[in-house]
């Protein structure tokens, strides 16, 4: 590399003749990073705005500028709007889930116990997993027919007939967000468990000798000091839950009758099976504000509690 | 605090750390042990945990029928060039923030984390535009080099995190040695920041091998096609094939759930001061 031959070219030249290289040194650094990111991200951010105005179709190769003639379509699609309901619920549903059995989870393994060490290794497997695995391995827990899902709810006397999970309407969007959870809640009690380690033991100890119940010190100490923790835990979880694509196209494909419809599955069916480049890029720009407005409003909610307890 | 807790407390978080495990593991166990069972044992009677009879049939029909290896291949080139580049790239970064005089630079580093919260679908369409008129489509290339943007935020920040507990002195002394700032970094801060590196380049690895939306969109034959595609495409005509399903998920899971749980405590630390730390 260029790197071992830097070194004694710069050895011998203090003062001057380094002043001006030296100043651009972190920015040639970061050009990499900056290309990188500009080229695969901001580009195409601004490229995807620009085709959601135009009528570009790979079909009809017409490729017009038609102003806001998207969106209006746009606001009047009963799919967009059915996609677009599915998403918030299932990010509301499945963060909240996660961020809730999550905290029960880091609050259990706050404690000492024998074996701690290895069922937070055992914690990662979900995380680690490729998501389309999830989606398989869901596919088969929850079969229809031969799933062992059915047969242990069957046998529990907690069903009376085995349920047609996500290949029925009523409850396609629940078996996703019971996979979202199953995959991501132990990533998320992980987080959180980082962040009550960080609580003072000396606090918790001092509530417990005077008498202090277990719900008193989760209510008044812990609770309030992991919140900032808590907070952008789960607005990253909710940022990333409002993309989701993976599980849905490949456990469902969207259906049964449209019921597991998000908007990343909807952005990519008008994409590449319609080739609409100009109405997909309308859907895609107008889920990325809807997500900006997610992020937004929890920011200001961020900083809202951090300023109170603070 | 063992000795204050009542027994019926230890009770309560022993049956709580055994639910916490059957949630992380029972389900690919499950997944597991389906791979080495006949379908007629899969779709009779009672299913059992161990395999009974014990068949390989599945792995056979996994690679023999599907061509799994050469999805494996595949993901393997694709996700170990996506490591290495953003190793490098992301390090340059991350030391250029860290250790030079940047302004402004929790901006930069404010803007280059939010890039990683972009809604994926958002940048699929017009990069399928741009690789298809550069013809790189069904390639490597396009594949890696959209890894590459996907992975730098968090390699960019968990090691610029790990760069920043780094004693300030070791700067002072290289740059009264004359040591260049490349100098420092390939000589002095790298080989200080292996751990670091090892899970940076683990959570690169990861993104790579288990992304599946711009690998759908961007290739289409098993040339180029990595893993996520493969396994997503593997159906029958008339039946939908669980025990091959379970094989080929074993396949490309188990290794790297060896990697994580080799690595684990890296990962949790390294994740933590890069996600969460105020």
């Amino acid at each position: 590399m260029a790197v071992t031959m830097t070194v004694p070219a710069s050895e011998r030249t203090p003062g001057k003749s380094r002043a001006l290289p030296s100043a651009l040194w972190p920015w040639l650094l970061l050009l990499p990073a900056f290309i990188s990111l500009a080229s695969v991200s901001f580009y195409p951010i601004f490229n995807g705005l620009y085709l959601s105005f135009t009528n570009r179709s790979l079909i009809t190769q017409d490729n017009d500028f038609i102003g806001i003639a998207n969106y209006v379509q746009l606001l009047a699609d009963p799919p967009f709007w059915n996609a677009w309901w599915h998403t918030i619920w299932f990010t509301v549903i499945s963060t909240g889930l996660e961020t809730f059995i999550g905290l029960a989870m880091a609050l259990i393994l706050c404690e000492t116990f024998a074996g701690r060490g290895m069922i937070r290794a055992a914690m990662l497997v979900p995380w680690a997993m490729p998501t389309v695995v999830t989606s398989k391995m869901f596919g088969w827990l929850f079969d229809g027919q031969h799933g062992i899902i059915n047969f242990i709810l069957l046998h529990a006397g907690l069903i009376d007939q085995n349920v047609n999970w996500y290949g029925s309407p009523d409850t396609a969007l629940t078996t996703i967000i019971l996979a979202d959870v199953w995959k991501t809640t132990p990533f998320m009690a992980l987080l959180l468990l980082t962040g009550l380690q960080t609580v003072p033991k000396s606090l918790v100890e001092a509530a417990r000798m005077d008498g202090a119940r277990a719900w008193t010190i989760f209510w008044h100490i812990r609770l309030p000091l992991l919140m900032p923790t808590l907070l952008i835990a789960g607005l990253f979880r909710a940022l990333d839950a409002f993309r989701v694509f993976d599980l849905v196209y490949v456990l469902t494909g969207g259906g049964p009758a449209d019921s597991t419809e998000t908007l990343s599955t909807l952005s990519y069916k008008v994409l590449f099976s319609t080739l609409q480049f100009g109405y997909g890029s309308a859907v895609s720009t107008a889920m990325f504000i809807t997500e900006g407005l997610i992020a937004v409003v929890f920011c200001i909610f961020l900083v809202r509690q951090i300023r109170k307890t603070t | 605090m063992n000795e204050s807790r009542s027994v019926f407390q230890s009770l309560v978080i022993y049956f709580g750390a055994l639910l916490i495990l059957i949630w992380s593991a029972g389900p690919f166990l499950w997944q597991f042990s389906t791979s080495f069972q006949l379908d007629k044992a899969l779709t009779e009677g009672t299913p059992s945990l161990i395999p009974n009879p014990f068949t390989l049939e599945h792995y056979y029909n996994a690679f023999i029928e599907k061509g799994l290896h050469h999805y494996v291949l595949n993901s393997l080139i694709v996700a170990l060039s996506t490591t290495a580049l953003c190793l490098i790239v992301g390090s340059l970064a991350a030391f250029s923030l860290s250790r030079l005089d940047v302004k402004g630079r929790f901006g930069i580093l404010t803007v280059i984390l939010s890039v990683s919260m972009f809604p994926q679908i958002a940048l699929v369409g017009p990069l399928y535009l741009i690789a298809s008129d550069l013809g790189l489509l069904d390639t490597y290339t396009a594949l890696i080099i959209t890894y590459l943007a996907l992975g730098l935020p968090l390699v960019t920040w968990v090691l610029f995190g790990y760069f920043e507990t780094l004693p300030r002195e070791i700067d002072e002394a290289a740059r009264m040695d004359g040591v260049g700032p490349v100098g420092l970094l390939w000589h002095i801060i790298l080989p200080m920041s292996l751990p670091s590196l090892v899970t940076t380049g683990l959570l690169a690895f990861i993104t790579a091998w288990n992304e599946f939306l711009f690998a759908l969109a961007f290739t289409s034959d098993s040339d180029s096609q990595t893993i996520p595609v493969g396994i997503a495409n593997f159906t029958n005509q008339y039946y939908v094939p669980w025990g091959d399903i379970a094989a080929a998920s074993a396949v490309v899971t188990v290794p790297l759930i060896v990697l994580v749980l080799f690595f684990q405590r890296h990962i949790i630390e390294g994740l933590t001061q890069g996600g969460i730390k105020e």
